[in-house]
């Protein structure tokens, strides 16, 4: 299995644990991800309300460059990534209006040749849930875990065709193949506050504060999530929100990538998880699931 | 030949577009065609005009270039009658729906004009005078649904002395409003204005009650319709069961009531509430202990048969089979209701997930004091009062993105009535609506809504809920928009009544292709015009009232019950009917007799016949014939022809493009 | 609309054989709906798809016609049960031969509208008339 691999500015920079993690993973399944030569930003919030062409032009040609890695899919880590990318793709698809303009921004001509996958989708569907438990060393019994879509690997509905929108499942069934159990949580698609969490850290305190507490009152001990903004703000601020609240939240907060990699036996330094800031060690210790 | 031509402006419609008089120039062009227009060819004076230009110029076929032949054909085929021409000799060449409407360029449009009506000169040139064939009625009527439409119709039909079928599929007639507490804007008790219809139903001698039973086919034509009923095996003797209840109170199976929305439980042996006509229960093949040990060992005595050791009638029949019913009728009536739009694609609203998430049928069962709490407003997670309950309106409705884009019509009154016996079952319980706008169009409505809101201080909030969660105490979070203070608002709820709306019956598209009944994109029946024949389709014959056509509320839906009852007495009135004369018939000379005609009718309409010289060739049977016209297709040798649409008529047509 | 038109400015001679039920409804609803399509299409109506005999189109196609479109009810809609489905098979075998001598397929077309498809039949016209102005004119049996 071949995939042109988008990893997006977070997964070099603040969340090279997701990088590390999903890298490792991909490896253990003989999962090939060839990193697209020369990707660029996704543009993600800041092109889209600046200028609607650009924020589907640089994607697009993230897309262009995809096709010299010889994959036909394009698989994207990153939620925000994923969501612009599958956003370029579906209008140059639907819309030849749209898709002229965005060809001649890119000076190339582009007819959405390559797929947009989230590693998620990646797993459950191409590599099936069979294969992937099949692929478990450790089992992870005994851990409970909130798994947290966030809101924008899941709609708009139309575009995504990704799971329900209110109620998606993927993530829980990939992360129940370890062992694990997943909890029935309402905070699933709630908003984090995203990129609020610079210039109006109010709001994502009383968010995270929120989606925190949703996730402890299900029973969960730790959360599982599929997007770094989201990881960040619930693990960065999660000291802040304990102090501005009164809280005494100790929620470790992982990505999907870094709970598959402990329960296949990958060594919890190559997946990155020492890199939190609510340190998931002692609870894992705890758990005897790292030693 | 002589042929007329009457160009209509339709006030400004035609005109607008269509240069009239270039039409009536060039058509007065051809030889033997006589034109003229006027604005307005179906008004009394524009169809003397046609009948006084029969008569003075001797005038053999008569075109009119108007509006569309569904509108008006009838309209100068009778015009023709009174001057003295059969209705046949009439084309109509349609230069307002197809032409001045829905184009905008003059030239491009009247050219347009000229060629329908040079189609429509071709054609008649080839016509023929027409005799409609006569056929008996079967004065007995055909009710599919026994619900309050179907009740009402039958009752209609019967009081005026003629015999009534009513087919129904559930084990009791009374449908949905059996299921009501009360009803909107004036309270009455649903049940005390429905169960007397019911039993007048059953006692009338002329009405006949098929419960459990389905229509599985229905051939035939207006006046003579066959239908076959399944009535299923009910493994209880009718004839014999007194109702006592013994059966359903010895039994030990218990399973959810469908009746009570899955609520409370019923036995496998049921009647599905007090009332139930007939007073006959039915035994639940799937669950009952008897059928399922019979199902694992068929040689076996079967476990369990506690009801037929009770029975004091001896009425249980554990070996009872479906019996199929023939019967002949004259005209059918449709009443097959709704179903309530399944909520489960609202994951927000937690797609079914929480129990004390409940539809606006389930709490009509609460609230009702022969449900499942005696009428008592306990919440199904655990039986506790709800003393908070949220409404939510538009659950299904006025929504295309997952579920229906039209509004169901009754949901705004059903919702307002049910907050209002919330706070008549429990005073200082809190209720709050959520709704899009209120539409309340009806006799008495609004007063009503202005009632809950200012008498019951029912709090209504207008904009949607985004989402429903249980919280750990057990409660429900519902969270909204109030957009009239703009603000977001967060209730926690003991229970939340979804309002879903109205959509059609699974069964509509299977019947309505059975029966020939056209249904709109939202699968409701089409009815043979939006204003003026409501309770007619396009099939003569076939009637339609109740929620089958659209969502409609109990008044509505006995006022249609009434419109089809009174149309098929109209019918019933009649001794003879007139058939339309548009038939197959064959040129017996010509015929070789290999009857690939006979392949492809659907009616079968065709039969053999032997010839003095013992050929054997093809003859249509005209009462069977719909006049469809696959038999001339498929006659290798052009031996059969389609009485007002002949070869002859359509190559002219084609001809005359040239 | 002149964008549209060919620069020879061909006007093709169009005729669409409509049953009565579905198809001529849902052209007269486009009508009540005012919606707007190309003028070239001259509606004949029959009573079911089936009434479509092979002789209407070679008819057509020797009267100087450019295009023919046959147009019924959506499978399992028909009014007459099933003639729509002995249309269509009569209709496939057909057209084939006619390929097979030579005819250009857009001539001859078959569409399913219902009598509640307006916007169906405006777009069916317009893309007949598109496609029959792009092949040109019907000379074949000149």
């Amino acid at each position: 299995m071949k995939y042109a691999y988008y990893p997006g500015c977070s997964l070099h920079s603040t969340s090279r644990e997701y990088d590390m993690s999903a890298k490792e993973v991909s490896t253990r399944l003989g999962i090939e991800l060839i990193e697209a030569p020369d990707w660029v930003c996704c543009g993600a919030t800041p092109a889209h309300v600046t200028m609607h062409v650009l924020s589907q032009a640089l994607p697009v040609k993230s897309l262009i460059n995809a096709k010299q890695t010889g994959a036909d899919t394009m698989a994207v880590c990153c939620a925000a990534c994923f969501s612009r990318l599958k956003i370029a793709n579906y209008h140059v698809l639907n819309d030849p209006g749209k898709k002229a303009k965005i060809n001649r921004a890119v000076g190339a001509e582009y007819n959405g040749e390559v797929a947009v996958k989230h590693l998620l989708e990646i797993l459950a569907k191409d590599f099936g849930l069979e294969n992937l438990k099949g692929k478990m060393t450790a089992k992870l019994d005994g851990l409970k875990v909130a798994c947290y879509y966030g809101c924008l690997l899941v709609r708009p509905r139309k575009i995504m065709q990704f799971d329900d929108e209110e109620n998606p499942t993927i993530m829980d069934a990939v992360v129940e193949t370890t062992g694990a159990k997943t909890v029935d949580w309402p905070g699933k698609v709630e908003c984090c506050g995203a990129s609020f969490s610079i210039t109006k850290t109010g709001v994502v305190l009383r968010l995270c504060r929120d989606i925190l507490q949703l996730a402890s009152d299900a029973g969960a001990e730790c959360i599982a999530v599929a997007c770094p903004l989201c990881q960040s703000n619930l693990d960065l601020r999660q000291p802040e929100v304990n102090k501005k609240y009164d809280k005494k939240f100790d929620m470790p907060v992982l990505y999907f990538t870094q709970i598959l990699g402990l329960a296949m036996g990958i060594d919890w330094k190559k997946l990155g998880l020492d890199k939190h800031i609510v340190s998931p060690l002692k609870f894992l210790k705890g758990k005897n699931i790292i030693k | 030949m002589k042929i007329g031509v009457f160009v209509c402006h339709c006030g400004t419609n035609i005109s607008a577009v269509i240069d009239v008089q270039k039409v009536v120039n060039d058509l007065a062009k051809m030889p033997g065609v006589f034109a003229m227009d006027y604005k307005f060819m179906c008004s009394d004076p524009g169809q003397n005009m046609i009948i006084s230009e029969i008569k003075q110029k001797k005038l053999d076929a008569v075109i009119v270039a108007a509006c569309s032949p569904c509108l008006h054909e009838l309209t100068f085929r009778n015009t023709l009658i009174r001057g003295g021409l059969n209705p046949y000799m009439l084309e109509i060449a349609n230069i307002r729906e197809q032409d001045s409407w829905v184009h905008t360029d003059r030239d491009k449009a009247t050219e347009k004009a000229v060629r329908l009506a040079k189609m429509a000169v071709a054609k008649a040139k080839r016509n023929q005078p027409l005799f409609p064939q006569e056929v008996s009625v079967e004065k007995s009527c055909l009710v599919i649904g026994g619900g309050i439409a179907g009740i009402q119709a039958a009752i209609d039909i019967s009081s005026a002395g003629y015999q009534t079928v009513i087919v129904e599929k559930e084990p009791s007639i009374g449908g949905k409003m059996a299921m009501f507490d009360k009803t909107f804007p004036t309270l009455d008790c649903s049940a005390c204005i429905l169960t007397p219809k019911m039993v007048q139903a059953s006692q009338s001698k002329k009405v006949k009650i098929y419960t459990y039973s389905e229509v599985e086919e229905i051939g035939g034509y207006v006046g003579n319709f066959n239908a076959r009923i399944r009535v299923k095996a009910r493994s209880v003797n009718m004839e014999k069961c007194t109702g006592c209840g013994i059966c359903w109170q010895k039994c030990p199976v218990k399973v959810n009531s469908e009746f009570e929305q899955n609520l409370g439980p019923r036995k496998a042996v049921y009647v599905p509430f007090a009332q139930a006509v007939p007073n006959v229960p039915v035994i639940d093949c799937v669950n009952c202990t008897y059928y399922r040990s019979k199902r694992q060992n068929p040689e076996s005595k079967g476990l369990c048969r506690i009801c037929e050791k009770f029975c004091p009638a001896g009425a249980i029949e554990f070996d009872q089979k479906d019996k199929i019913i023939e019967e002949k009728f004259g005209a059918v009536i449709v009443a097959t209701g709704f179903s309530a739009f399944d909520h489960k694609v609202y994951g927000e609203y937690g797609a079914g997930r929480y129990k004390d998430v409940v539809t606006a049928l389930q709490f009509e069962r609460l609230l009702n004091s022969s449900g499942p709490t005696q009428g008592k407003i306990l919440r199904p997670s655990d039986s506790k009062e709800a003393r908070t309950i949220v409404f939510v309106q538009c659950v299904g409705s006025r929504d295309e993105s997952k579920g229906v884009p039209y509004c169901s019509r009754v949901c705004c009154m059903y919702t307002a009535k049910q907050a209002l016996l919330l706070k008549e079952h429990i005073p200082d319980a809190n209720a709050y609506v959520f709704y899009i706008d209120i539409r309340a169009a009806g006799k008495n409505y609004e007063e009503f809504i202005e009632r809950v809101q200012d008498e019951y201080g029912v709090l209504y909030l207008r904009g949607r809920v985004s989402k429903i969660y249980r919280t750990g105490d057990g409660a429900l979070l519902v969270r909204g928009a109030d957009t009239l203070s703009g603000t977001q608002v967060e209730i926690s709820a003991d229970m939340v009544v979804l309002a879903t709306g109205l959509v059609s019956n699974p069964e509509t598209v299977k019947l309505g292709q059975m029966i020939g009944i056209p249904y709109d994109k939202n699968r409701f029946f089409t009815e043979s015009h939006p204003k003026l024949a409501p309770a007619e389709t396009q099939t003569a014959g076939v009637f339609i009232c109740g929620a089958c056509q659209f969502p409609k509320d109990i008044p509505d839906s006995v006022a249609q019950a009434g419109a089809a009852a009174s149309k098929v007495l109209g019918l019933f009135s009649q001794e003879h009917l007139m058939l339309e004369p548009v038939l197959a018939c064959v040129n017996q000379k010509i015929c070789n007799g290999c009857f690939h005609c006979r392949a492809v009718c659907p009616y079968n309409a065709i039969d053999e016949e032997i010839l003095k010289d013992k050929s054997v060739v093809a003859r249509v049977i005209e009462s069977k014939c719909h006049g469809c016209g696959n038999c001339i297709s498929a006659c290798p040798v052009s031996a059969v022809d389609l009485k007002g649409y002949t070869n002859e008529q359509i190559l002219e047509q084609l001809q005359s493009l040239r | 609309m002149e964008e549209k038109k060919e620069k020879n400015g061909f006007e093709p001679r169009l005729v669409g054989i409509l049953c009565r039920w579905c198809s001529y409804q849902g052209a007269d609803l486009a009508g009540t709906s005012r919606l707007k399509y190309e003028p070239n299409m001259t509606v004949l109506r029959v009573p079911c798809s089936a009434r479509m005999s092979p002789l209407f189109l070679m008819k057509g196609l020797t009267s100087d016609i450019d295009g023919i479109l046959f147009s019924g009810c959506h499978p399992g809609d028909c009014h007459y049960i099933s003639g729509n489905m002995n249309a269509r098979r009569r209709f496939v075998i057909f057209k084939k031969l006619l390929e097979f001598a030579g005819m250009e397929p857009e001539r001859i077309q078959m569409s399913w509208c219902s009598a509640s498809e307006d916007k169906k039949w405006a777009d069916i016209v317009d893309s007949v008339t598109i496609e029959v102005k792009k092949t040109g004119p019907n000379n074949k049996f000149k």
